[in-house]
């Protein structure tokens, strides 16, 4: 078990900003087309973080033209550039799957205060 | 060169390939191995290096063994396998063989003994469906039927039926090998290996 702590531990990146459930980020994604290299933001809620060392996710939602768009990134993925919190909200729950039920107004979340 | 080495499972855990690709990895402490007899065709028969692998207690060793380990310096091994080898005059009794032998990008057969189950049913055993639970469903995990009546009159050999699941040797073939660390003597292969972590395996290069 030792060994694959500090397996997990090299893969793992520091640089990445703190942040929680509910927050709204941008996900700067490397994206590789044949030679060149280009990078693709993504801006959404995160509705789940998942733990597990080197092997932990989360999920990014936001509604594009009216559809629901999630996308799940590891979080410790070579392919992040980098991660901007963009606003940290309020929840009270470690999942937030109940957004994918509501849409409009009622799926806004509030801005923690602090 | 030798065709396999011995080691150990260590557990799964999942790293990212130099093209941010995330793998599924199987952690493998492979080797060191000691060469404990040298076979050739002179005297064997067949070309073959048996090796041990793993620490074991020198008292738990009986006498036969104790003998035949004596040759090699020793060292009491808690398990001690032949290997295939194409010059076994390269090998000698003695001699550490590392996790060196194999190279990222390689595919590897892997055996190991799966996690027993112990007596199972054919639902966790063989994977079939399972009965109404309600509206007086009396087949709720039974086999069903097994066969037919009057003719043949027995049931057909090879019906699946409940038994013995698990702890048996099984291989997967095929995998492919991530990432060799020979300071720490690890290899890590891409998917899952067969047995509970700790678990003695061997790791051998293919037939074909």
């Amino acid at each position: 078990m030792e060994t694959i702590r500090a397996l997990e531990q090299e893969q793992m990146r520091v640089d990445l900003p703190p942040f929680d459930v509910g927050d709204t980020v941008t996900v700067h994604v490397k994206i590789k087309e044949g030679e060149k290299e280009r990078i693709q933001a993504f801006k959404g809620v995160v509705i789940s973080r998942k733990k597990g060392g080197a092997t932990a996710t989360f999920t990014v939602r936001k509604v594009s033209y009216g559809v629901g768009v999630e996308r799940v990134f590891h979080t410790h993925s070579p392919s992040i550039d980098k991660i901007e919190v963009n606003a940290k909200g309020r929840v009270r729950r470690s999942k937030l799957y109940y957004l994918r039920n509501l849409r409009g107004k009622a799926a806004r979340i509030k801005e923690k205060r602090f | 060169m030798i065709k396999g080495l011995l080691g150990k499972k260590v557990g799964m855990t999942g790293i990212f390939s130099p093209d941010g690709e995330h793998l599924p990895v199987t952690v493998l402490e492979v080797g060191p191995c000691v060469v404990t007899q040298v076979k050739t065709k002179a005297t064997d028969g067949y070309d073959a290096i048996q090796v041990g692998f793993g620490a074991k207690k020198s008292s738990r060793v009986n006498k036969p063994v104790a003998g035949h380990l004596a040759k090699s310096g020793g060292r009491a091994f808690s398990l001690l396998r032949e290997f295939p080898v194409d010059d076994p005059e390269q090998y000698e009794v003695g001699q550490t063989i590392t996790a060196e032998l194999f190279s990222i990008g390689e595919k590897v057969d892997v055996s190991g003994t799966t996690k027993g189950r112990g007596f199972s049913g054919t639902i966790k055993r063989h994977g079939f469906a399972r009965g109404p639970m309600s509206h007086g469903g009396m087949n709720k995990r039974r086999p069903g039927s097994i066969g037919c009546s009057a003719w043949p009159s027995k049931v057909i050999k090879g019906k699946k039926l409940p038994g013995q699941y698990g702890n048996a040797r099984k291989t997967v073939r095929n995998l492919v090998v991530v990432d060799v660390r020979p300071e720490e003597n690890l290899v890590l292969v891409k998917g899952a290996v067969p047995g509970a972590r700790s678990g003695y395996v061997e790791v051998r290069k293919p037939k074909f």
